[in-house]
């Protein structure tokens, strides 16, 4: 089968690789319909996530048909179109259990903090992704979810990760009706998180960013305020200018560890790697939310070692939430807005790329080349 | 001996005020922790069925097993296996464990570039890169970044095979240090 193949940094190809088979019970196989270039993939592809090992395959977000099942697997069928969460999870765990699908204890031996994700690397679970014909996705009675009659593939493979990922930024930080909600990223989680915020009451929304062509977007898809941080002075004292010299009441931290605007951040942590990424967005979502606001974090950044401005954090009262969506836990009330028009996923779809140009469409999508948004590859 | 008073269990309830301010809406991470209650459930300690173990799997130490499922893909190998066999004795909380993992990627990408060689392949660095579309959409910044890195190289070059009586220096210079 084709598939994606890592190779080393800003190194991608796609090659044939052998089919993935049923390695547990619970396991099934499923052929891919529709995969997207990520983000965050973006982080695997310039070397900065540890245990990123050449030949793995990325993709973490995918649906598919099911083609084969395991023994154990009962809440589907060989035929069935799924929505295949990025998260892996078993579904009986702690974790689980309290709805934390992101935080899986029983998906991923390498790695106690995160739980497993497919293509994400073996700090990750060293799972196969699904840049690929097709897929094996473990924990198939839990993660799995029917894409209902008559919804768009394109709307489906959004629901993977873009989608929850935003709407759970939006729903972590607690907004409140009429609340000022900044969001730093205008990538597609940023605009979906701007578009979410609304959804829980928000006041005004205004979303940052420094390419043009992606706050005109934002500006259309998220109904928000939108502002370039190369053109604005310090994006600080810009957002507390503008809401009374008070602060944000909600930042939300859609950027992650490849934040561009500060040039130390830049040299520490993306370049040496001494520190877990640019915490640049993080700065400056602490230090723009008012006092006793709250910062919701849903960018990657890398583990262990970061530099952030935590004495702000105490000094402001402030509180902080972080994670990966827990994207099973959202699924029914998601595909209840894209039922509804609510929300409109397939919208954010820029590029639409075949699986054996894979390396052009990461080339295009890391260097934010042609006005790319969101690409999604048909294997 | 006498028990060790810090290790005596105590009745929280026996404590003045327990528990008189437990108002979830209190905790930060409400409503997330009350979602589900874990202890309603009657096994909460079953596990999924084990997924054989076929492959080499390296495990965080910050845990006493393998998880239930697990990748199988691209298994410790050569040199930056042994890297990163290493990383994992220690735990995901230090620098030690992190920065070897980050060192063995790159030694694995040279091991990548030989095992094309071994097997006929010989990688196409353009493509893989996806220069065609910057080629494409991005031309003028490309040429400019492309012209910078082959001076510099070039600079490096003239640089390194200037003069080994200054290289001989540093060398000495070296030694000194240690
Ligand atoms: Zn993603
Ligand atoms: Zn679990």
């Amino acid at each position: 089968m084709l598939a994606m193949e890592y190779r080393g940094p800003k190194r991608v190809r796609a090659v044939q690789k052998p089919m993935p088979e049923i390695k547990h019970p619970q396991d099934a196989i499923v052929r891919v319909l529709r995969t997207c270039i990520c983000g965050s993939d973006l982080h695997l592809y310039n070397g900065n996530v540890p245990d990123t090992r050449v030949g793995s395959t990325f993709g973490h977000e995918f649906i598919g048909e099911v083609v084969e099942i395991g023994s154990e697997v009962t809440k589907l069928k060989t035929g069935d179109r799924v929505i295949v969460p990025f998260n892996i999870a078993c579904g009986e765990c702690h974790f689980c259990r309290q709805g934390m699908f992101g935080n899986c204890h029983e998906s991923n031996t390498e790695a106690t903090a995160v739980g497993g994700i497919f293509g994400y690397s073996h700090t990750a679970g060293g799972y196969d992704g699904g840049q690929a014909e097709f897929a094996r996705v473990p924990y198939a009675n839990v993660g799995p979810t029917i894409i209902p009659e008559g919804m768009d593939l394109d709307d489906a493979v959004l629901l993977t990760d873009v989608v929850p990922t935003g709407y759970q930024a939006a729903e972590m930080a607690g907004i409140q009706p009429n609340d000022t909600v900044v969001v730093f990223g205008a990538g597609p989680v940023g605009i979906m998180a701007a578009r979410c915020a609304w959804l829980f009451g928000a006041g005004r929304v205004i979303i940052i960013d420094k390419e043009d062509y992606r706050l005109e977007f934002a500006r259309n898809y998220s109904y928000c305020e939108a502002y370039n941080f190369e053109e604005i002075g310090d994006p600080v004292v810009f957002i507390k200018k503008t809401t009374d010299w008070i602060g944000a009441d909600v930042v939300i931290d859609a950027v992650g560890a490849e934040a561009a605007g500060n040039a130390m951040q830049t040299i520490t942590g993306r370049k040496l790697l001494l520190q877990a990424g640019s915490a640049t967005a993080v700065h400056w979502a602490i230090n723009s939310v008012k006092k006793g606001g709250v910062v919701s974090i849903v960018g990657v950044y890398g583990p262990t070692d970061n530099l952030i401005p935590i004495g702000n954090v105490l000094n402001k009262g402030l509180t902080i939430r972080a994670n990966q969506a827990s994207v099973k836990r959202l699924l029914p009330r998601l595909i209840e807005h894209v039922q509804n028009g609510t929300l409109n996923p397939k919208g954010l779809i820029t590029h639409r790329i075949p699986l054996a140009e894979v390396a052009d469409g990461y080339r295009m999508f890391s260097a934010k080349l042609d006005n790319c948004i969101k690409p999604v590859m048909i294997p | 001996m006498e028990t060790n008073v810090i290790n005596t269990p105590i009745d929280p309830k026996q404590i003045p005020g327990w528990g008189v301010d437990a108002d979830p809406k209190n905790d930060p991470t409400y409503p997330m922790r009350a979602r589900m209650n874990v202890t309603q459930d009657p096994d909460s300690k079953h596990r999924p069925t084990l997924q054989p173990l076929e492959v080499e799997k390296l495990r965080s130490i910050e845990r006493p097993n393998v998880s239930a499922v697990y990748g199988t893909t691209v298994p410790p190998m050569g040199l930056s296996g042994a890297i990163r066999r290493l990383a994992f004795k220690y735990s995901e909380n230090r620098y030690r464990h992190w920065l070897p993992l980050i060192v063995a990627d790159r030694v694995q990408v040279v091991e990548g570039i030989l095992d094309d060689l071994v097997h006929g392949t010989v990688p196409n660095i353009w493509a893989e890169k996806g220069y065609d579309v910057e080629w494409k959409h991005n031309r003028t910044a490309f040429i400019t970044k492309m012209a910078t890195i082959a001076a510099l190289t070039a600079g490096t070059i003239v640089w390194l095979s200037s003069g080994n009586k200054e290289k001989g220096f540093r060398r000495r210079d070296n030694q000194r240090r240690y």
